[in-house]
């Protein structure tokens, strides 16, 4: 479904050139939910972000769906109709002075699809969001209903993949679970391949099947849920990174090592 | 203390007040609702809105509010003092000041709403494809903008109108094109600011065109800001074709232009103090007006005081 050879995504020129990814190479088939885990600045969202267009000065193959992608932002039609995404911050990703339908509506009107009305009524259903939401503003809402929302807006094209650019880190926990246990339903449901990106192991593991860790741009390994969950990851980083998850405690943090 | 919660409101104001409403139009009206409760909780700004309402009401039945004609001259009674007959006096020629102040109101809204609908739109695309382009587009649009900034703005459109020859469509016109650059360099810094927002690069994602993301997406962003810029700057657009009108180079005469009026009291300003001082009120009630107006208008508007 896609299939990443020797990505590498650089931003600026010059001497302020920042390599951000190096080397990434990976193949994601069609109905796996496939993790991206690391630090903050690890180059994991850039890797969705070159994948999707919005980061341009990338090179390497990338293909999605048998599509071969170039580094330009405008991409054909059908790759939007195939690849959507959810971002992080649902303060930020929603449009501050449209209502939930226009924001709905407006990817319908862009790709010329029809019956607009019952489709925004669906993907709300979907989102688990009622009718009396359909005509609220951004600000009406709560940090989980917006991230509904936006869930709802990129399933709008029925996309065969979603790209999750950590969904859930700008929610509290209680809602988190909320947001998580609906996207794992709507994959069941539509049948999507997930690309999940967050710095929290413990929901990469709740989700995906297969987890490459990344650190400084490099993809240091790559584990699968069961090894994670047995708690027998390969690498010293990545052990870390579990221990990380499970919560602040003294002793343990005293014994990280810095890998920058 | 009666509780508020308790009390289901009906009608209209809970129409308005719906917290699911049914239709975009009853969720535009709402939000229009409370924007109009934060606007009206502030004085001064209704005070200029009533102004600006007078201004416009005045305008559109100067007809039936002119007691006499705003430009034929009547020797027999020049330079009258205020009275019962002639609420202003008369000037010069013998014409009622308070008609013609009258009159002279359909001038000042031609010039504002005119050089508001030209300079506002131009300065919007121009600040944001500018703002979203980035590159050599955004460099050779500013640096357009810089020069037409780099005139005094009274000075440049001197220039245009003696170019272009007396008159008040001239006037307006040169107005038009000396105001805009502050708009785009407006509109540009708000674009700035939100072309790496999510919602953009969603949008993008779903396949939008370039047109589309600024119409629909960055203008909408832009106009709170530059309505109030355009609000403030009327005062200083009335101000301007009134200077244009004074030096001659605006509406000639005999049309009612309040700028004109001064100028031509000027000569009588120690014995008729009529003649002048009447239409420069009218000029600094007007002023005052949009003045108070834009600044309620950027309470209730500015995207960054709140949502």
């Amino acid at each position: 479904m896609i299939d990443i050879q020797d990505l590498n995504v650089t931003f600026s020129t010059g001497a302020d050139l920042v390599h951000a990814v190096k080397n990434v190479s990976c193949r994601i088939t069609a109905g796996e939910s496939f993790g991206l885990v690391g630090e903050s600045g690890s180059g994991k969202s850039t890797v969705l972000r070159a994948l999707c267009g919005l980061a341009t000065d990338w090179s390497g193959r990338v293909s999605i769906d048998g599509e071969a992608l170039e580094p330009t932002a405008r991409r054909s039609d059908s790759f939007y109709k195939t690849v959507q995404m959810v971002f992080q911050d649902p303060y930020g990703s929603l449009h501050p002075r449209h209502t939930v339908n226009r924001i709905l509506s407006e990817p319908i009107a862009i790709q010329g699809l029809d019956k607009p009305g019952p489709r925004v009524e669906e993907a709300l259903e979907q989102v688990g969001l009622g009718h009396g939401f359909r005509f609220r503003f951004p600000h009406q809402l709560s940090g989980g209903q917006r991230q509904r929302v936006a869930i709802a807006r990129a399933l709008i094209l029925k996309p065969k993949i979603l790209l999750l650019d950590e969904p859930t880190s700008a929610l509290d926990v209680s809602v988190q679970a909320e947001v998580l246990n609906l996207l794992m339903r709507l994959r069941e449901e539509l049948s999507l391949t997930f690309v999940l990106v967050s710095h929290d192991l413990a929901v990469v593991s709740h989700i995906c099947d297969r987890i490459a860790v990344m650190r400084n741009g490099e993809v240091v390994e790559e584990v699968t849920a069961d090894e994670l969950a047995r708690g027998e990851p390969g690498q010293r980083y990545t052990r870390q990174l579990l221990v990380a998850s499970r919560g602040y405690d003294r002793e343990a943090i005293d014994q990280f090592e810095d890998f920058g | 203390m009666t509780d508020l919660s308790t009390r289901s409101p009906t009608g209209l104001k809970a129409w308005l007040t719906n917290e699911n409403p049914e239709s975009h139009l009853q969720a535009s009206c709402g939000r229009a609702y409370y924007a109009w409760l934060d606007f009206a909780a502030n004085r001064l700004a209704l005070l200029g809105l009533i102004i600006v309402g007078l201004l416009v009401l005045v305008a559109a039945l100067a007809p039936l509010l002119a007691t006499a004609s705003p430009i034929a001259p009547d020797l027999q009674s020049r330079l009258l003092p205020p009275s019962a007959d002639y609420w202003f006096g008369t000037d010069e020629l013998g014409r009622d000041i308070y008609s013609r102040i009258v009159y002279g109101t359909r001038l000042t809204l031609y010039v504002v709403v005119l050089v508001a609908i030209i300079a506002a739109p131009v300065g919007l695309l121009v600040g944001t494809s500018a703002g979203y382009f980035g590159g050599w587009i955004d460099k050779v649009l500013m640096r357009i903008t810089d020069i037409f900034l780099a005139f005094p703005r009274l000075i440049l459109a001197l220039a245009f109108v003696s170019a272009l020859g007396p008159g008040i469509e001239n006037a307006i016109f040169a107005i038009a094109i000396t105001s805009w650059p502050p708009y785009a360099r407006i509109a540009r810094a708000e674009t700035l600011t939100i072309r790496r927002a999510d919602y953009i690069a969603a949008i993008r994602l779903q396949g939008a065109s370039a047109g589309r993301v600024i119409w629909g997406h960055v203008v909408p962003l832009c106009t709170s800001s530059i309505i109030v810029r355009v609000t403030l700057d009327m005062a200083g657009i009335i101000l301007t074709a009134a200077g244009l009108g004074f030096l001659g180079l605006g509406a000639q005469p005999p049309l009612p232009e309040w700028g004109a009026m001064i100028s031509s009291g000027r000569k009588f300003l120690l014995d008729q103090w009529w003649l002048a001082s009447i239409p420069g009120i009218a000029i600094f009630v007007v002023s005052l007006g949009f003045n108070l107006l834009g600044d309620g208008l950027r309470d209730v508007l500015d995207p960054k005081s709140g949502d």
